[in-house]
């Protein structure tokens, strides 16, 4: 089984493919969000680097968000296509499992953060459990205030990960008990998202292409204000 | 594995992708005229009641829509195991989170199938719509471009030889249309809903002002929305239906008056409508009345082929796959592309 992982929920752009013996190839970049101009090029070159043709892949996996919208759908779009084409179904890991998933072993409460923009972050609580973690809690979207006063009321030890927490680092570093992880972990990276998918492969929990949607947790702009306007 | 140049002819199989705005479209062409299929999803209920598309509402819309589209238009033309030679794929003029979806979708699967990609200029596009119906027309065309993101008035020599001879300075047609819908309370799209009331109405009721009639090619619609409004305000008791019908005789009357001006000046043997507003009932008489005087071949593609569809951007790639190549896979998207000078 060859899996093709693309990842672009984030400022990130990353592919990668990989199967039994691990990650073959992967590429990420994270400079000027260019998505649409960086992906196809990516996964020609990683098809390439890892001497697989594009007929060998067997499941196509990708980062359903929560994250910047318009990078979001680049690669959701693309994977899509490319599954749709081939054929082959999909596996779809939201971007805060994929965050957690390279800090997992730690006792300590692990919480994903992605920057949301506009003064907020997405956010997701784990646990470490054998072979993984596991979500604790919905995905929410909160400014970092209520990020923190959720965290001190909480308690626990606390390891932060993320884009949205290296944004607020300032506010979360005054918490007692929380720490924040560097920034070589910033972003959700396709190599985690293939090694996930291989794992939830494994146990036949697949999705067809036309049934595959993108996790926003917030409404568009025009929507929010079209309820409000008619529900005063 | 990609085509070269020479190998593009009337059996190159062509896939198109539309996604710049509101209408998820996929087509299958075999040569730049040959039709297999075409599959258009209008988002059009989706942003009703917000009066106007909304971006990221189109955008979430077409992430659905997109592979089913695609699926039926490969279907319904017998090639959905490959079976087909390049795909295109609209990189501009348009909403940028729209287009980045068909774009990403086309490159995909020029990736999976090793076949050329070609990004085509939505603009472009549309002043090709009306070849797919009759491709042996006469040329030079005068192409009257109208619709709600875009108005101008090109000079068409043949297939990727055109000039743009003026554009609007400040609203699209379609988007006057919409915006004065709005206004009167007669619904969205602006378009249909005047069109529909403009029929029980008196076009000659009310004198609205016809901008820069005498300048040159370029257009301009805003002032006659204010002129509507002012109007209506003065007036309450104006009937809506006179006021749909003369706003409508005055947009009509600046674009017949210039792609006459324009054929005139240029000796063209035909006028073409394209774009959606192309659909409305009366620049289509007034179109063929010009037609009639100026002994002009009047080419007036069918709805489905004025309003954004895939057709016409399949067809718009076999011309520029033919003349440029192929497009790289880094192609970007670009909402404010422009119409390029094809000679
Ligand atoms: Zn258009």
């Amino acid at each position: 089984m060859l899996i093709l992982g693309i990842d672009t929920a984030t400022q990130q752009v990353g592919c990668a493919i990989g199967g039994h013996e691990g990650v073959l190839a992967s590429a990420h970049s994270a400079r000027g969000r260019r998505h649409a101009e960086n992906l196809a090029p990516a996964i020609e070159f990683i098809l390439s680097q890892a001497r697989v043709e594009m007929r060998e892949i067997s499941v196509v996996a990708v980062d359903l968000g929560p994250g910047l919208f318009t990078g979001l759908r680049v690669g959701v779009a693309t994977a899509k296509a490319i599954a749709h084409a081939l054929r082959v179904p999909m596996i779809g890991i939201p971007s805060l499992d994929l965050l957690a998933f390279p800090v997992r072993f730690t006792d300590r409460l692990i919480v994903a953060t992605v920057d949301a923009r506009r003064g907020e972050l997405f956010y997701s609580f784990y646990r470490q459990v054998p072979a993984g973690v596991q979500r604790v809690a919905d995905h929410m979207v909160g400014s970092p205030d209520d990020l923190a006063s959720e965290l001190q009321a909480s308690g626990q030890e606390v390891l932060l990960v993320g884009d949205g927490a290296h944004r607020y680092r300032g506010i979360f570093e005054e918490l007692a008990r929380v720490d924040v992880v560097e920034q070589g972990a910033s972003f959700p990276s396709a190599a985690s998202l293939v090694q996930l998918a291989h794992a939830t492969a494994m146990r036949e929990e697949f999705v067809q292409p036309e049934r595959l949607s993108p996790i926003y947790l917030r409404k568009p702009d025009a929507e929010i204000n079209w309820t409000t306007r008619n529900h005063r | 594995m990609t085509v070269a140049e020479r190998d593009v002819n009337d059996d190159t199989i062509i896939l198109g992708i539309e996604t710049s705005c509101d209408e998820t479209a996929a087509a299958v062409l075999r040569g730049p005229t040959s039709v297999l299929s075409s599959v258009v999803s209008s988002q059009v209920d989706l942003h009703a009641r917000f009066g106007g598309v909304v971006p990221e509402v189109a955008s979430r819309a077409h992430v659905e829509l997109l592979t089913p589209v695609i699926a039926e238009s490969l279907v319904e033309a017998g090639v959905d195991r490959g079976g087909f030679d390049a795909v295109a794929a609209t990189y501009g003029p348009g909403l940028v989170g729209s287009l980045l979806i068909g774009l990403s979708a086309a490159k995909a699967l020029a990736l999976v199938h090793g076949v050329a990609f070609v990004g085509v200029n939505h603009l472009e596009a549309h002043l090709y719509a009306a070849l797919i119906e009759e491709p042996e027309v006469e040329m030079p065309v005068v192409v009257l471009l109208v619709s709600g993101g875009h108005t101008l008035l090109a000079l068409m020599n043949g297939p990727g030889d055109y000039r743009l001879l003026g554009s609007t300075l400040d609203d699209a047609a379609g988007e006057a249309f919409d915006k004065v819908a709005r206004f009167l309370g007669l619904g969205y799209p602006g378009g249909p809903a005047i069109d529909h009331a403009a029929m029980q109405g008196d076009p000659e009721a009310i004198p609205f002002p016809r901008a820069m009639a005498d300048e040159g090619y370029d257009f301009s619609f805003s002032g006659l929305k204010t002129a509507v409004v002012n109007h209506v305000r003065k007036h309450p008791e104006v009937d809506t239906r006179d006021v749909a019908a003369s706003f409508q005789q005055a947009v009509v009357d600046v674009l017949v008056l210039k792609a006459r001006r324009a054929a005139q000046a240029y000796h063209a043997r035909g006028l073409c409508l394209a774009g959606g507003v192309a659909a409305n009932s009366q620049l289509r008489e007034a179109t063929l009345d010009v037609c009639v005087g100026e002994g002009l071949r009047a080419l007036l593609p069918g709805r489905s082929y004025c309003t954004d569809n895939a057709a016409m951007v399949a067809s718009a790639g076999w011309h520029r796959l033919r003349s440029d190549g192929p497009s790289p896979l880094s192609l970007a998207a670009e909402p404010g592309l422009s119409l390029p000078d094809g000679t």
